[in-house]
Order: structure tokens, then sequence, then C-alpha cells
């Protein structure tokens, strides 16, 4: 066919007027179709709202991790005032045994005046506490990446300051860890509804604007293209549209972010940004979010593909 | 190259609205296929094309029984035919030029080896000045020799054509006849599916025709 002398209409070209010159081959697949437009819109929502998901499941993980760590990195030493002893000489006692201990990075006593300032929202201001018997808090903060000797301690505070006791928090922790892990846990498992439910409305709606596009499935298999050549035309074209709509949608979402960190700065000297700080950690996404939001925008491209082609193939079937 | 031997055809529990068929189209022949409307001509077309299957009856294609076909092997039958539709499935989206084009560019080739061979084509079918055109845009006339351009562009060893000049003046008819008629000399078995009593006497040709769901043939 490359030699076009020899085809049959060659000598019936006479009547042949000059050439309008026709632009190169354009897409086989239409790129702007209301369908495809509607469908880009509809992934940009869905990844948007899975990417807000995902960033606040990372954002709570890593505030519960964080609190964790706050509460268990410190210890308190709780001396109790006990007739016949010197209570100055018992902080000072218990202060050098923790400074002692391995693993222990700073050790800090309350004065008297904190220590009684601790109960002025119980017992009111302007009293005279000098002569209550008040305990005195010592705090004392671990290093990090080194296990306290507790029993050791314990030991020595039971032996140079019996009127000592000893809180490592474990209580505490244990509660704040099983409340953050279900808060982790439900917002995983709410993550995964989220991202199942936008898998399957990406593949419905891709369905849907298949369904525009039968017709040029059912002509290109008739001009004799292979399944592959047409099942890649509208994978690639597909492909497109939801890298395109999932860079919208997530992008919108890590722009959100960003502002939302941008305002917890600007208020952060506030007293309000002060306590939401303290309660909802920084309000920033860590990189695991930045890596779980674009993977769900490769996500949605290749489910949208995917859809595409299982769709392509489908129709090919029903021909056959 | 193709044989039909006792094929009938019904659609769903319907009564057979073609029966008994028993024929052969052979290599470098040419005929028309006629008879009434609603006949059955597009349904023994697409019966050829492989899109029907037989609901009795034995049909080979290229030597190839079409009961035994994997689905692999019926596409690749379909690549060596040409088939020109009643309704001309062009794509809406693609110029004149692209959709004639088509089943070149489908096959891989470079748009430079078959530029030449598709402008001078369309020149010849009289859309030379609308080949920027989009479908959507064209006269009837005008998308039956876009879809017969298209049909013939890769030389298929069979053509199928149905209703080929259903929507031109008789001038144009006869050049697409004579198109026909070139293509079949060349080598192309071709069927024209038609009820057009005048562009069936222009030529003398073998003639099926369906009356009654059967088949009669006059060589």
């Amino acid at each position: 066919m490359t030699e076009t002398t020899t085809e049959p209409w060659d000598d019936l070209a006479a009547t042949a007027q000059p050439a309008l010159s026709p632009q190169a081959p354009g897409r086989i697949v239409p790129s702007g179709s209301i369908a495809g437009r509607s469908l880009t819109i509809v992934i940009a929502i869905l990844t948007f709202l899975a990417a807000l998901t995902a960033g606040a499941v990372t954002m709570l993980v890593g505030t519960a991790s964080d609190w964790q760590a706050d509460v268990g990195r410190e210890m308190t030493i709780q001396v109790r005032p006990a007739s016949g002893r010197d209570i100055e000489a018992d902080v000072h006692a218990a202060m050098n045994i923790a400074q002692s201990a391995t693993g222990v990075a700073e050790v800090r006593a309350f004065t008297k005046e904190e220590s009684e300032k601790l109960v002025e929202p119980w017992l009111g201001s302007g009293l005279a506490l000098g002569d209550l018997p008040i305990p005195r808090l010592i705090v004392v903060k671990l290093a990090s990446g080194v296990t306290p000797d507790l029993a050791t301690m314990r030991k020595s505070l039971a032996a140079q300051v019996p009127s000592a006791s000893l809180d490592d928090h474990r209580g505490w922790i244990g509660r704040m860890r099983a409340m953050a892990e279900t808060a982790v846990a439900v917002g995983i498992a709410i993550l995964a509804l989220v991202v199942i439910v936008t898998v399957l409305s990406v593949t419905f709606a891709t369905r849907g604007a298949m369904a525009t596009n039968s017709a040029i499935v059912e002509v290109l298999h008739y001009v004799g293209a292979t399944d592959g050549f047409i099942s890649t035309q509208f994978q690639r074209h597909f492909l497109l549209l939801g890298l395109k709509g999932g860079a919208i949608g997530g992008g919108l979402a890590i722009a959100l972010f960003g502002i939302i960190a941008a305002l917890n700065v600007w208020f952060s000297g506030t007293p309000g940004g002060e306590e939401t700080a303290a309660l909802f950690g920084t309000f920033s996404v860590s990189i695991t979010g930045y890596v779980v939001i674009l993977a769900l925008v490769v996500l949605m491209a290749v489910v949208t593909a995917l859809a595409s082609r299982r769709t392509v193939q489908r129709t090919l079937d029903n021909i056959d | 190259m193709i044989r039909f031997e006792n094929v009938g055809l019904r659609y769903g529990l319907g009564p057979e609205i073609l029966r008994d068929l028993s024929f052969r189209i052979d290599s470098h022949s040419f005929q028309f296929l006629t008879g009434p409307s609603g006949a059955g001509k597009t349904s023994l077309l697409r019966m050829m094309f492989l899109l029907l299957k037989p609901t009795r009856g034995l049909i080979t294609i290229f030597d190839r029984d079409t009961a035994t076909l994997r689905k692999d092997s019926r596409a690749a039958l379909r690549r060596r035919i040409g088939i020109v539709f009643q309704d001309f499935r062009l794509l809406d989206h693609l110029s004149t030029y692209e959709n004639v084009a088509l089943p070149l560019r489908v096959l891989g080739r470079e748009e430079a080896t078959y530029r030449a061979e598709v402008i001078e084509l369309l020149h010849w079918v009289g859309l030379g000045e609308r080949m920027t055109a989009l479908p959507p845009i064209l006269s009837g006339g005008e998308k039956q020799r876009a879809a017969i351009a298209r049909a013939v562009i890769s030389r298929p060893q069979l053509l199928l054509a149905d209703e080929p000049t259903g929507n031109v003046d008789p001038g144009l008819g006869q050049r697409l006849l004579r198109l026909f008629i070139e293509l079949h000399k060349s080598g192309t078995a071709v069927v024209i599916a038609t009820h057009d009593i005048a562009l069936m006497d222009e030529y003398d040709a073998r003639r099926l025709v369906l009356h009654d769901g059967r088949l009669h043939v006059y060589d």
C-alpha cells in the first residue's frame, strides 16, 4: 500500500482536486469529552477527601506517639513530710539518688513555694500554708534511648528516704497507650473505608465515562486494531485523567494542610493556640502523611486506568 | 473464501429469519446481495463478518470453521475483511482524513507512509475538500463515501458493503461502483448488499437474492 501507483483508484484519480492539508492525526480517544471532565472532577473530589483522611490519620498517629513519648520520658518522686525527718534533707537525698541513677537526664525539685502553688487551685490563695504538710515533688527527666534502672532507684529511695515514693507513670502511660492505639486503629479503619469507597467510586465513574466510548472501541476493532492496541489507547488516556484528577485533589489537600500549619504557627503565641497545640500537637502533616497522599494520587490513576482497560476488554468480549 | 452450508439464523426465540443458506463466496469474486428491505441482507453480512453466530449450519471463512474459532482468531480473520456499515460508524472526533486513515494507523504505520495514499483516495471519492471536516458536519453521502474509503484503504481480501450507494446521487453511485470493480480486479472479493436495481444493472455480476429467508443464487 505504500506504492500509491498500484492502487485501484490511481487511474481514476484524474479528477483529483488540490489537497487541503490535513492536520497530523489526532488522539484516537477524545480528550475533551464531558464524561472525561466529569470523571476528572469526581476523582479530584474523592482524592481530596481521602487525602484529608490520610493526613488527619497520620497526624493522629504522630500526636499519639508524641503523647506517649512525652509522658514516658518523665518520672516523679514524691517526698511526703514525716515526723522526725527533715523534708529538705529528704528532698536533697532523693535528688542525689535520682541524679546518680543511670538513664536520668535532668532532675528538678519543686521548691516549697512552687509546691504550695500547686494546691492553690483547691485551697485558694492568701492562706498561710507554711504549717501544712505539703508533699514535695521532684521531676525526673529521662534520657532518650537509655532504660533507667527503676528497681535500684526504688531500693535506694526506700533505704535512704522512706517517705519518698517513685511514680513512673506506668498506669497513666498504659491508659494513654490504650486510648492512643484505639484512636489510631479507628483512624486507620476510617482511612481504609474511605480508600475502599474512593476506589469503588472511581471504578464506577470510569465505567460510566467509558460507556460513552464503547462505539469507539467497536469501530477500532472493526477496522483491525488489536485488543492490546485498543486497551493501551484507553488505559493511557484514563491514566492521565486519573493522574490529573488525583493531582488536583491531592494538591488541594496538601495546600489545605499547609494553610492549617501556617495558621497554627501564626496563633502559636496565643493561649488558645498553646492549648490546641498541647491537645492536638502541631497540626503539621509528617513526611509519611505526604507520602500516603502521593500514594493515593497514584492509586487513583492506576484504578482509573485498570477500570478503563477492564471495560474495554468487556466491550470487546461482547463483540464476540 | 466463505462457505455457508445449511445455515439458519433466528433472533432469540423468534422465527428463523434466514433458512438453509448454502452458498460460496470465492476469492476474486464480485457479487451483489439483494432482496427487499427486511429480507436479512444486513444479518447475512454480519454473519460473514463474524458479528453474528448462526443458530444452525456451518460457516467457514478463509477455510476456518467459525464455530470453533477462538476470540483472537476471529479478530485476526476480521482484519482480512473490510466492511462498510449502513450507519457508517465514523468516529465523530476524528476528521475525515483521520477516519479514513484509521485502519492503517491502528496497524502501527507511520503517517508519512500512508498520507499520500489516503489523500489520493479521498480525492477520488470526492472528499478532497472535506479532509479536515468532522463527520457531524458531513452530509449523509459524504459520510458514506468516507466509510467506503475507510473500508478499502487497507486493501482487504474481502469487502462487505451494506447499501454503499444508498445516500449518494446516481453519478457518484456509479463512481463508487467503479471503485469496487477496480478493487475486485485487483484481487479483492466484493459483496455489495443493495436493493438498487439500477446499480446492479450497471455491472454484470453474480446476484445473491434473499427472499422469504431463503437465498437464490443467479450466477
